[in-house]
């Protein structure tokens, strides 16, 4: 029963991470209907400013609190920044294009991001700080769940709350919910579109950057080719919830994270991906739209 | 109030409107009729800003605006309510209203507004959370023009208000135009098919046809116009 429990735990960590970069990419798709492919780049830029960040203040001695907020507020600043600009000069120009255009300049950033890091940083491995401690009073449970993912499931359900308060009651939030439903009349209404576009990128890039720090902080290393996987793994949760949709998102994570952890620990950890992949194939036949996604989905 | 100088636009290779020339006085209800395909709806979306005007100019009280983006023309107090609605299915009936007013900052003025549609249409006050999907047709053309007041504008531009009403429906409809417009002094330019009503409570009138104003003329004239009685009146 432990095993169990523990494994259900670590399904949820993994699925929260997932979470985190799956939002960026259902947001992005439900405002402007594009699969933005250079996400899990911007998710590995997160976790390479946090490295960087957190690796010259822990030389200068910070406390690991300290570190851990600074080094994920400049990640998702400098992610977001990354995720504006991308958006700015790759997506914006193709607006009116025909959907591939943008989806295939889409797949170029996540090849030019990738390659940018490799030349800028390293082809190997870097080890990352461990950022969260194993706290005392985990200690009688830490068979079962370790301190590194308690935080990462607390930070992730305060993220989770803060997003959908803003989604639901603020301006910004408001206007994005009337831009994804009718791009049109949310512009007759006064809707400055090319903003709402740009605080989704915004929004998206500092949750996959903060899911950077985590992950990294997590698993002990980094190196520029983690987005790539993270990223289809993330994207193939958001199509499992239902693409466009934010509950979805999050769903289809926690499905994925924990399906994933139960096939490593009972079968067997080479049969991974096999188990998620496997997963988004059936739901691809039997609810093509997603478990929480609107069947009809006519973006025009 | 507004005024249209030799207008072109069209979408790719197609040109939609070729030299349009229309003028709007200020609390003036003027009609634009013609038969489907017409260019009416584009007329429209070209002063909205939506369609970009390819030629020509549009003046807003003397500003030109047809370079500004749709969301600057809304901000100078020029509304549109869209042929089909477009409700926000997914959002409140208060959530829709809510975002007619998005651009306003009066917190006072906004519920006085509020008010004031609720009090056009106590149907919305009654349905106020539920979602503007599940409204019926001539509920959500109440919730369309109400979301349009919202903005409190200068000139309403309404799209087939009519369109696929029942007859009770769309002479309330009508009466809510004429009373906008007196109590107000809300301008508007009517797109309407039913020719007959729009002219009745219209002071001016334009005919389109092919993107081309054909005829333009007092409302009472053209109601009494042999070609228009032939083409748009089925007399
Ligand atoms: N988005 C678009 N892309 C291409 N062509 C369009 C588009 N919208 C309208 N058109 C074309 O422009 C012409 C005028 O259309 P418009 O919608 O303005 O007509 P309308 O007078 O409003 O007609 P209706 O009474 O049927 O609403 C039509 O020939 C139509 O096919
Ligand atoms: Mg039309």
């Amino acid at each position: 029963m432990d095993y169990f429990i523990e494994l259900f735990c670590s399904g949820l960590t993994r699925g929260s991470i997932y979470a985190l970069i799956a939002l960026g990419y259902t947001m992005v798709y439900g405002i402007i209907g594009l699969i933005n492919f250079a996400h899990g780049e911007i998710y590995m830029i997160g976790a390479f400013t946090s490295f960087i960040v957190a690796t010259v203040l822990s030389i200068y001695g910070f406390p690991l609190a300290a570190i851990v907020v600074v080094a994920g507020v400049a990640a998702a600043i400098w992610s977001s920044a990354y995720g504006y600009t991308v958006e700015k000069i790759a997506y914006k120009p193709l607006r009116h294009a025909p959907r591939l255009a943008p989806l295939i300049s889409a797949i170029g950033m996540s090849i030019l991001l990738q390659n940018y890091v490799l030349l800028a940083q390293t082809s190997d491995f870097l080890p990352f700080p461990e950022l969260i401690p194993e706290f005392a009073f985990m200690e009688p449970i830490a068979h079962i769940i370790g301190s590194s993912d308690i935080v990462i499931l607390l930070t992730t359900t305060v993220v989770m709350l803060a997003l959908t308060f803003l989604i639901k009651f603020t301006r910004i939030g408001k206007a994005m919910r009337a831009t994804a439903q009718d791009r049109t009349m949310a512009l007759l209404v006064g809707i400055n579109v090319d903003r709402v576009i740009s605080a989704t990128f915004i929004i998206g890039s500092a949750l996959a950057a903060i899911g950077g720090l985590l992950i990294a902080s997590h698993i002990g290393q980094i190196n520029f080719a983690i987005g790539f996987i993270a990223g289809i793994k993330a994207f193939t949760a958001a199509v499992l919830g239902g693409i466009g949709s934010i509950p979805g998102a999050v769903l289809g994570s926690l499905i994925l994270g924990l399906t994933e952890s139960f096939a490593t620990g009972y079968i067997s950890s080479d049969y991974e991906d096999v188990f998620a992949f496997s997963l988004l194939v059936l739901i691809l036949i039997f609810k093509p739209s997603g478990l929480l996604g609107k069947a009809e989905t006519k973006k025009v | 109030m507004l005024e249209l100088k030799n207008v072109e636009t069209g979408y790719g290779h197609i040109q939609v409107l070729h030299d349009v020339n229309l003028t709007i006085h200020a609390g003036e209800i003027v009609t634009l009729i013609g038969a489907n395909g017409a260019g009416k709806s584009t007329t429209l979306m070209t002063i909205s800003g939506i369609v970009p005007c390819r030629r020509g100019q549009i003046l807003l009280r003397g500003q030109e605006i047809q370079a500004l983006s749709p969301d600057k023309i809304v901000a100078l107090g020029v509304c549109q309510v869209p042929e089909g609605r477009h409700i926000f299915a997914d959002l409140t009936v208060r959530e829709n209203l809510d975002l007619g007013a998005f651009l306003r900052t009066d917190k006072v003025g906004i519920k006085q507004d509020l008010e004031y549609v609720y009090s056009l249409f106590p149907i919305l006050a009654e349905r106020r959370h539920q979602s503007g999907g599940t409204l019926s047709g001539g509920q959500q053309q109440m919730l369309a023009m109400s979301r349009a007041l919202m903005a409190r504008p200068q000139l309403l531009l309404l799209d087939e208000p009519s369109m696929g009403l029942a007859p009770l429906i769309i002479t309330q409809i009508f009466e809510i135009i004429k009373a906008i417009n007196k109590e107000h002094n809300t301008t508007i330019f009517l797109v309407e098919q039913n020719a007959h009503q729009a002219l009745h409570i219209a002071d001016r009138g334009y005919v389109i046809e092919n993107g081309r104003i054909i005829l333009a003329d007092n409302a009472d004239k053209l109601l009494s116009n042999p070609d228009v009685q032939k083409a748009y009146l089925g007399i």
